[in-house]
């Protein structure tokens, strides 16, 4: 790594604390400042506002982080073994692959399934199995197509189908859980609770670590598969790594926050910009990185006074639909990876 | 003496499709060797097979002695180096970190280079020529730069045998001839064992130590003057209107 890019990660780091701070003390409840970085350190504190900070904002900042850096690490995977700077959760369809396993578990309410696991459990396995299932059907299509562009589209489809079947479980749920699965399907940090972020970070740091130790075989396969193998990569257990980490953790973080558009797509094309460099070794730190601190940055802007009530998605949409449109139109430092 | 490669009555192709067969053939450590045969004859499957990423489907290839499929993938790229057609899209990386690459079957779990490496990589570089280009990225390279840097990092990764896939497409004849001089060194000088594909015929026969020819589902073997004399060169290549001229070592129009 380069002195500069040593010194990017580093700015990222300071920017992710002074992020997170600010998103502790921004809300609709006014906080003075004092008192909101005192509830972090004083747990005896049973004051309002340490409650506010302790219960919803913690979770809050702390949910947007690990969301943030998984959407972003799993875009950056998906775009080297599919070898397509468009890949990403959402475009191949993995989030609508989890939102569809989401809504049948929600809508359709397979007793049997619900009797066996708790239901935050079952919502997990249900957006895992979602997005796993796409997953394969993507990489099989991948293998069949060998075309970049074919492959987006299939995603696309398979994206569409899966909302065309969820708008059928919409129709048919019963009222109650209607409602509950709309305002999941928004997109939303704020959704995890404390007692249930032990089990979104269990999911998501095991896949960061998993990503984070595959760096050198990642590198080598920005070469293909081929030039991978002749330099001592087990190629069909790394596609295979590779899926597993993309599968958890884009179906763990819709499982808890919902479909969430263009982190995953967008974040890599930041972080190559900023480092200029597709060497995993830079390249996969500083999109996680990246990843927290927009992730951090989108969540902020719907808590400003004023923006409340604007959903994520509208955030994320802003931030990350110019940065896919520049991709193609600059076109040429990753034109000839599409 | 155990030979850097060889093959015992091997088959190379797909299930329900054989393209050679009864291959038995040695590499030995510095020879040039170029491997000929017309279009769709089998030449990347061969070379695919030799490089133990395609399993033959008979007989054996055996790499010092030890049968190739049985190494593991980083014993296998620790002995044997591959340059494929054309170049990869290989993103935003610059030349020096193709290069580096070749390491990677030598360095640790992150990949982390040492001053040995660094060595290894300044000295592959130098040696096909390309330490001009270590800062440009593989994108903006002509294709005889873009083909030297991939042999560089084939070079990095210091290997007894080293296998290429028509390295020499899309050059142009002054650049053919200088990247043949250059393998031709460093099988002589460095030992090491060079088998590439080439439709370059005139160039293989006058640089090359040996050739190999894909005729007949068979694989021919033997120096170029043998070739010459034996009259398989114009077995392989009989199409209409063509002979092949022993004084100029190439074929004409006729």
């Amino acid at each position: 790594m380069t002195g500069r890019n040593a010194w990017l990660l580093v700015a990222l780091v300071v920017a992710n604390a002074v992020l997170f701070l600010l998103h502790l003390l921004v809300g609709p409840v006014p906080l003075d400042a004092c008192d909101a970085l005192a509830a972090l350190f004083n747990g005896a504190d049973e004051g309002g506002a340490a409650r506010v900070v302790r219960s919803v904002r913690l979770p809050e900042a702390l949910t947007a982080v690990l969301a943030g850096s998984g959407l972003a690490v799993c875009g950056l995977l998906m775009q080297t073994l599919f070898r397509n700077p468009l890949a990403g959760p959402s475009v191949l369809g993995l989030s609508s692959g989890a939102s569809l396993g989401v809504a049948v578990l929600m809508l359709a309410r397979p007793l049997w399934l619900l009797a066996w696991l708790p239901a935050e459990f079952a919502v997990i396995v249900g957006a895992f199995v979602g997005a796993m299932a796409v997953l394969a059907l993507i990489m099989v299509a991948d293998r069949r197509m060998g075309d970049g562009v074919a492959l987006l589209v299939v995603g696309l489809m398979v994206g569409y189908l899966c909302g065309a079947i969820i708008d059928v479980l919409q129709v048919a749920g019963p009222e109650g859980a209607l409602k509950g699965f709309v305002l999941w399907g928004m997109g939303s940090f704020g959704g995890v609770v404390n007692e249930r972020l032990p089990l979104l970070a269990a999911v998501v740091l095991p896949g960061l670590l998993l990503a984070l130790w595959s760096m050198k075989a990642l590198n080598a396969l920005l070469l293909g598969e081929t030039y991978a193998a002749s330099l001592g990569v087990d190629v069909p257990r790394m596609r295979r790594t590779i899926m597993w980490t993309t599968g958890l953790l884009a179906g763990s973080i819709t499982a808890f926050c919902g479909p969430i558009a263009f982190l995953g797509l967008a974040t890599p094309h930041v972080a190559r910009g900023l480092c200029k460099t597709s060497d995993h070794t830079t390249l996969l730190p500083m999109t996680l990185l990246t990843g927290a601190s927009l992730a951090l940055c989108c969540d902020l802007i719907i808590k400003v006074p004023g923006a409340a009530g604007l959903p994520l998605n509208a955030i994320t949409a802003f931030l990350g639909a110019p940065v896919v449109a520049w991709v193609l139109w600059s076109g040429k430092r990753w034109a000839r990876t599409a | 003496m155990k030979a850097p490669l060889s093959t015992e009555a091997m088959a190379v192709g797909y299930p329900g499709r054989r393209l050679i067969e009864g291959v038995d053939v040695v590499l030995g450590p510095g020879e040039l060797v170029a491997l000929i045969g017309v279009n769709g004859g089998g030449k990347s499957t061969l070379l695919h097979t030799l490089a133990g990423l395609h399993a033959p489907i008979a007989g054996k290839v055996r790499s010092f002695e030890e049968e190739i499929g049985s190494l593991s993938a980083v014993e296998r790229a620790r002995r044997l180096a591959l340059v494929l057609t054309g170049r990869p899209a290989a993103g935003l990386m610059d030349v020096r970190t193709i290069v580096a690459m070749g390491r990677q079957p030598w360095t640790g779990h992150f990949g982390r280079l040492n001053d040995d490496d660094q060595k290894i990589i300044d000295g592959a570089l130098r040696a096909v020529d390309v330490e001009h280009l270590v800062g440009r990225s593989l994108g903006e390279l002509s294709d005889g730069e873009a083909q030297r840097v991939m042999i560089a990092r084939a070079l990095a990764q210091d290997t007894p045998i080293m296998l290429l896939d028509e390295p020499m497409a899309f050059l142009d004849l002054v650049n053919r001839v200088r990247l043949l001089r250059t393998l031709r060194q460093l099988a002589h000088d460095r030992q090491k064992a060079i088998l590439l594909s080439t439709h370059d015929l005139q160039s293989a026969l006058d640089l090359c130590d040996r050739v190999l020819l894909i005729h007949d589902r068979r694989l021919w073997n033997g120096t170029a003057a043998e070739a010459i004399r034996s009259g398989v060169l114009e077995a392989l290549f009989s199409a209409e209107g063509l002979r092949f001229d022993p004084a100029t070592r190439s074929f004409r129009a006729v």
